[in-house]
């Protein structure tokens, strides 16, 4: 068995009252990218900055790479990168400052890593003398990349990357971060978005503090519980309000461009039952057929479990 | 229906040599989703400051809600809601003080306020919550607070910009729901989302590309004028700059 890269073991973390990490634990190898997901508040963050030796666990132990995050905190810090939810970058200073500055904190410079920041930088390019502060959303997140990747740490930590960055543009982030996986570099990465997550090795479902699920995202897939329909129509709310009561329908959620219908039986009556119910209450043309589940079927059936 | 609620006609906007809103001329009508894509740094954001009436264009012409946005951009702010993900509440404010503070900001009365503020909370649950400082709310339910307190004034139009960034899907759709009640109600409403499947949620689409507007119609429209299956294949056609 490969030795894990970071490693964490019951990390325990309450706010007050609030148990915001409730007995966390979980490896991560070197050529691995780990996904956090789950909804706002579930401990995410608490988990990022407990790892990066920003904050102090009430209970449990975390290393990275053999080294401990209350020992050796120091060593931590001046290794890995660490890229945090808010945006923590020094807004009044360009973009090429604020780039020379974080490589010379860590004792390193642009050009000796700049092979790791190329991809994205060469976007950034054109605004180097820009203030921080005045660059769009997804440029901001871009430069953070950059700056927490220029003194080529041993592992990156990535709250919330592309938030707020464009569908393209998210696209290209995450070739990057395959790239930056494929150096060597592990990475630990939450994110809001289900697409992402399927792009990650492996994923983690964190809720109320406790990792629900830690598994590939195609065995997630698999594991999904029941059929899948979807009915494409022009008014979409119609099928919704037709069909909510039926007992054999486990969920009914939009989906771009369609409904999709969890069911926990398929049995012939029960589909008869659907097709008849839209059949009389539909006054416009629609579809429907069977259909694989995508990760968000997943996301939002696993936590619908959890709410029961 | 379809009355126009937005009219801009060859709007540019221009810093120095940047060309951020290059000659953009649509509509918006009243009563619909309008869904404002595009990647970041074409040109959104300073176009809907311009509609809002807090930037004035460098050439062209917009009304909103019957006003000039350069001339008459004290009236168009009075009649239009607005809403941002990071910055529409204060933390440090209770759920009663932000409310009554962006009433206070539309010249409601305190007794319109206080009849307006307590019917919202009864409709969104939180009246327990009246005191609590708005930091300490989970992200979902700021959120939807920070939308009705948007269209607190009862504006004909509201102006969302991300509303749902870095949420996860299940609150996503719940605010949706949201946005669907509002416009039954008759607001229209105008949002920038990086979600594609809100897109697919929206009346109308236009995407943004280098300050131009590079496309705009409904999403199935626009899919088959691409002849692509999805919403992501015709920002990525646009993007590589091909024609439809």
């Amino acid at each position: 068995m490969m030795q894990a890269f970071i490693s964490a073991q019951g990390l325990v973390k309450h706010y007050g009252n609030t148990l915001a990490l409730d007995n966390v634990s979980f490896e991560v190898y070197q050529n691995e990218i780990l996904g956090f997901i789950g909804p706002d508040g579930a401990g995410k963050s608490t988990l990022f900055e407990i790892l990066t030796t920003l904050l102090i666990p009430d209970a449990g132990e975390a290393s990275i790479n053999g080294m401990d995050i209350h020992k050796d905190y120091g060593k931590i810090r001046a290794s890995i990168g660490f890229m945090p939810g808010k945006f923590s970058l020094y807004q009044d200073l360009t973009v090429q400052e604020n780039l020379s500055f974080f490589a010379n904190i860590f004792g390193s410079s642009i050009e000796e890593n700049y092979h790791l920041i190329k991809g994205i930088y060469e976007l950034l390019k054109p605004f180097a003398n820009r203030k921080a502060g005045a660059l769009s959303g997804g440029m901001k997140q871009k430069l953070a990349l950059c700056c927490a990747l220029i003194h080529k740490p041993l592992a990156l930590f990535l709250d919330e990357p592309t938030t707020g960055v464009d569908a393209v543009s998210r696209t290209e982030f995450w070739d990057n971060l395959m790239q930056i996986r494929d150096s060597g570099i592990p990475i630990v990465v939450s994110t809001p978005y289900m697409d992402e997550a399927t792009r990650c090795d492996r994923v983690a479902m964190i809720h109320n503090g406790r990792i629900m699920k830690l598994d590939t995202p195609d065995n997630i897939i698999k594991g999904y519980d029941g059929k899948l329909l979807s009915i494409t129509c022009k008014d979409r709310q119609k099928p919704k309000a037709l069909l909510q009561n039926e007992a054999a329908i486990t969920s009914l959620y939009s989906f771009g461009d369609a409904l999709h219908i969890s069911l926990n039986n398929t049995d012939a009556s029960t589909l008869k039952l659907i097709s008849s119910k839209l059949e009389q209450g539909m006054d416009s043309p629609y579809q429907i057929k069977e259909v694989f589940p995508i990760f968000e079927d997943c996301f939002l059936q696993l936590m619908g479990q959890m709410k029961k | 229906m379809s009355d126009v609620i937005i009219q801009a006609s060859n709007l540019s906007r221009r810093f120095g040599n940047f060309v951020a809103v290059d000659n953009i001329t649509f509509e918006v009508r009243s009563g619909e989703i309008f869904g404002f894509l595009g990647a970041n740094g074409a040109g959104k954001t300073t176009a809907m400051r311009i509609l809002c009436g807090l930037l004035a264009p460098s050439s062209g012409s917009a009304t909103v809600c019957g006003y000039d946005v350069a001339t008459q951009s004290e009236q168009v702010k009075l009649n239009i809601g607005y809403m941002s993900q990071r910055f529409s509440l204060f933390d440090d404010l209770s759920v009663w003080d932000n409310i009554s503070f962006y009433a206070g900001i539309y010249k409601m009365s305190r007794a319109q306020i206080k009849d307006a503020g307590n019917t919202m909370l009864d409709k969104l649950e939180l009246s327990k919550y009246k005191n609590r400082l708005v930091g300490s709310l989970p992200l979902g339910w700021k959120q939807k607070l920070a939308f009705a307190i948007a269209i607190i004034h009862k504006p004909q139009l509201v102006f969302l910009d991300e509303p749902t960034g870095g949420v996860d899907p299940i609150t996503r759709r719940a605010f949706w729901d949201m946005l669907y009640a509002a416009a039954i109600e008759g607001i229209t409403i105008f949002v920038t989302t990086h979600y594609l499947d809100e897109a697919e949620y929206c009346d109308r689409i236009s995407i943004m590309v280098n300050g131009k507007i590079g496309a705009l119609g409904t999403p199935l429209e626009l899919k088959e004028q691409f002849k692509v299956l999805s919403i992501y294949d015709v920002i990525l056609a646009l993007a590589r700059g091909e024609e439809a």
